[in-house]
């Protein structure tokens, strides 16, 4: 009791533990140590490295004007070959028409199958049969999309062409995209709805409230942050995929004339080309060989996924802002954050 | 699961008040302890009702999981008028015949069921399920408000199915608005959120989102309201605000209230039914249950033998 009076002080030596010395571990664990430090420097490295170097090589040849220029049909000489406003509308046009198709299926099916799922063989079939889409090539579900939507009686999503339909059109590029979109959003709609603690559907099941106005009104407001994530991230695929582009959109630099008198559904049914066909067409390796549009057009795509994974990580990042910081409802009243299974696909696929 | 992601965060739930115990006197065979209910507490002031009336009747009910019998062979009244408490100890088989009266059970997958239910008069397996759970609503032991506004969560009730979308104020309709406001007095939750109607309730305190999920199952008229230990995660002090709300409640609804909590039995209850590995041992008026047990298994528990 000798300082009763005086408020106690905190102790100017504070006994920390000894570190751990590295030295003193066998070689075998120093030597795993530094190997597992080199590889993930390693990669930090790489992925800098490309970002930076899109980046500076992209700024170069950058120029405003790109952006609202068309590019020139057939020209082969990099100072003619125009802007690369058709491609960014291309690219637009394709990922809008994808998640308009994508969002409400991935959700629906996720909805159907966390909350009904009976029976019991169609939920697992259904559930391997979403697995299986996500793990099919893109350019497997490009070729089948294009025999798909080469029939006659598929015209009206294209135009006519010697045999039936042409097949290629901003629709069925859409269309084929919304496959590789649908598996993400599903798997972050699934995730959610697992996770909203059972609590939340009794407390609604106790006020007479059926399993359907639970899902819309309870469950789905609920989980916004994880369908929203999933459905950049499905965005994020669509944008950077190419392979569906080349067989569904045909190769033409510009945007085709409408085809029909239908207000927006005549724009769809024409071709054009994305950034990521444009980039393909004009790299070293493509037939355009405009390699300076093609850095460019790689800066904008970059600066496009790089965005829409801001996005995500801002959807899903835990809260450090206050309550009030996008997704921290969810976050209390789940507690734990809604996990994002598969990031691999947002970076543009080649 | 993903092994990075931090593990859920749970509220940490009181089973019992910190209230002091009472001495108890041992429990002694046949005429010993004398009034174990006047050393518990005092009872919540109360006019008696004067006219009940039978709402439910539980007749013979027998409810299962699986293989497990887990209420045996009970029957009950449940009067409007009074509070039913449902005491004993854990896996007693309380909550479950709770939430069989509004047929909560049947989303177990594997519960079953024997004997009649009926509201009144009908038997409850003959009444549409979304129309049963309005009659008879249920208030859980976590407070489980939507994460929505204060106006929302009532709102959502009140419909039958596909509530009003009260985002935005202008397009409220008076009358929706009236409804959500008696709803909360009722609860005795309007004064102290009145301001506020659109805030968040995920950010009212524990005891004011328990009593915004009983002005929601209020709100939907229920004859029945059925509370599954609604204090056991809350404080004295709300534990008080909404032990004298279940007392003022119980004249236009019939109140069944499951607790681990004798002292709340004793101070909200008119009538008790203690059971025990899932029978009901002993039903009465509730100062006969505690005073003078007909059961020696009722005096050991409510004594503190056991439980």
């Amino acid at each position: 009791m000798a300082g009763a009076a005086a408020s106690p002080t905190p102790p100017t030596a504070i006994a920390r533990p000894p570190r751990e010395r590295i030295s003193s571990w066998p070689l075998a664990d120093r030597m795993f140590y530094g190997l597992a430090w080199l590889s993930g420097i390693g990669l930090c490295v790489i992925a800098l490295w490309i970002v930076v170097f899109m980046l500076i090589k992209g700024i170069a040849y950058l120029r405003p004007a790109l952006l609202w220029t068309r590019p020139a049909a057939g020209s082969i000489h990099q100072t003619q070959a125009g802007g690369i406003l058709d491609p960014v509308e291309g690219t637009l046009l394709v990922t809008a028409v994808g998640t308009v198709i994508a969002a409400p299926l991935g959700i629906g099916v996720a909805v159907w199958l966390v909350e009904y799922g009976r029976p019991r063989a169609l939920a697992r079939a259904v559930d391997s049969g979403i697995e299986m889409l996500a793990g099919v090539p893109s350019i497997v579900l490009a070729l089948f999309g294009l025999l798909f939507f080469s029939q006659g009686v598929l015209t009206f999503v294209s135009q006519p062409a010697a045999s039936g339909a042409l097949g290629q059109s901003f629709l069925a590029c859409g269309a084929v995209m919304s496959l590789i979109a649908l598996p993400l959003i599903f798997a972050s709609t699934r995730e959610g709805l697992e996770q909203v603690p059972p609590r939340l559907r009794e407390a609604s099941f106790a006020l007479g409230k059926t399993r359907a106005t639970t899902s819309r009104y309870v469950l789905l407001p609920a989980i916004k942050p994880s369908i929203a994530a999933g459905t950049v991230l499905g965005m994020g695929r669509i944008i950077g995929d190419t392979a569906i582009v080349t067989l569904l959109l045909g190769g033409a630099a510009q945007l085709t004339e409408p085809v029909g008198h239908a207000p927006v559904w005549s724009v769809l049914r024409g071709t054009g080309s994305t950034l990521t066909s444009y980039i393909y067409y004009n790299s070293p390796s493509g037939e355009g060989n405009a390699h300076e549009k093609a850095y460019a057009a790689s800066f904008v795509l970059l600066l496009m996924v790089l965005g829409l994974n801001a996005i995500v990580t801002r959807l899903t990042r835990d809260s450090l802002d206050g309550p009030r910081g996008a997704g921290s409802r969810i976050r209390s009243m789940v507690g734990r954050f809604t996990p994002v299974r598969d990031m691999s696909g947002t970076a543009g696929r080649f | 699961m993903d092994p990075l992601m931090p593990p859920p965060i749970r509220r940490i739930v009181l089973d019992r008040e910190p209230t002091v115990a009472p001495p108890r006197e041992p429990p002694s065979g046949a005429n010993g302890s004398a009034s174990a209910g006047a050393a518990l507490a005092q009872r919540i002031a109360r006019q008696p009702v004067a006219n009940t009336r039978e709402r439910m009747s539980i007749e013979g009910v027998w409810l299962a999981y699986g293989d497990n019998w887990v209420v045996r062979d009970v029957s009950l009244p449940v009067r409007q008028g009074e509070v039913l408490a449902l005491i004993g100890a854990s896996g007693s088989g309380k909550t479950t015949l709770l939430r069989s009266l509004n047929r909560l059970t049947e989303i177990t997958p594997g519960a079953a069921r024997a004997g009649r239910i009926a509201l009144d008069g009908t038997d409850i397996h003959e009444l549409e399920v979304n129309y049963l759970r309005r009659r008879v609503s249920m208030v859980f032991q976590q407070p489980n408000p939507f994460p929505m506004s204060i106006y929302d969560n009532v709102a959502y009730s009140l419909a039958e199915q596909n509530p009003e979308r009260g985002r935005r104020r202008r397009r409220r309709s008076p009358e929706l608005g009236q409804a959500v406001e008696d709803a909360l007095r009722r609860a005795g939750l309007l004064d102290e959120v009145a301001g506020d109607l659109d805030r968040s309730a995920l950010r009212l305190s524990g005891g004011q989102q328990q009593r915004l999920c009983i002005a929601r199952a209020l709100a939907a008229k229920p004859q029945v309201l059925l509370l599954d230990e609604p204090c056991s995660a809350l404080d004295p002090i709300s534990t008080a605000t909404i032990e004298e709300l279940i007392i003022s409640l119980r004249e236009s609804v019939a109140v069944v209230i499951v607790t681990h909590n004798l002292q709340q039995a004793f101070r909200v209850a008119d009538h008790v039914a203690f059971m025990h590995l899932g029978e009901l041992v002993e039903y009465g008026p509730s100062e006969q249950v505690f005073d003078r047990p007909r059961e020696q298994r009722t005096r050991d528990y409510v004594s503190g033998a056991f439980g």
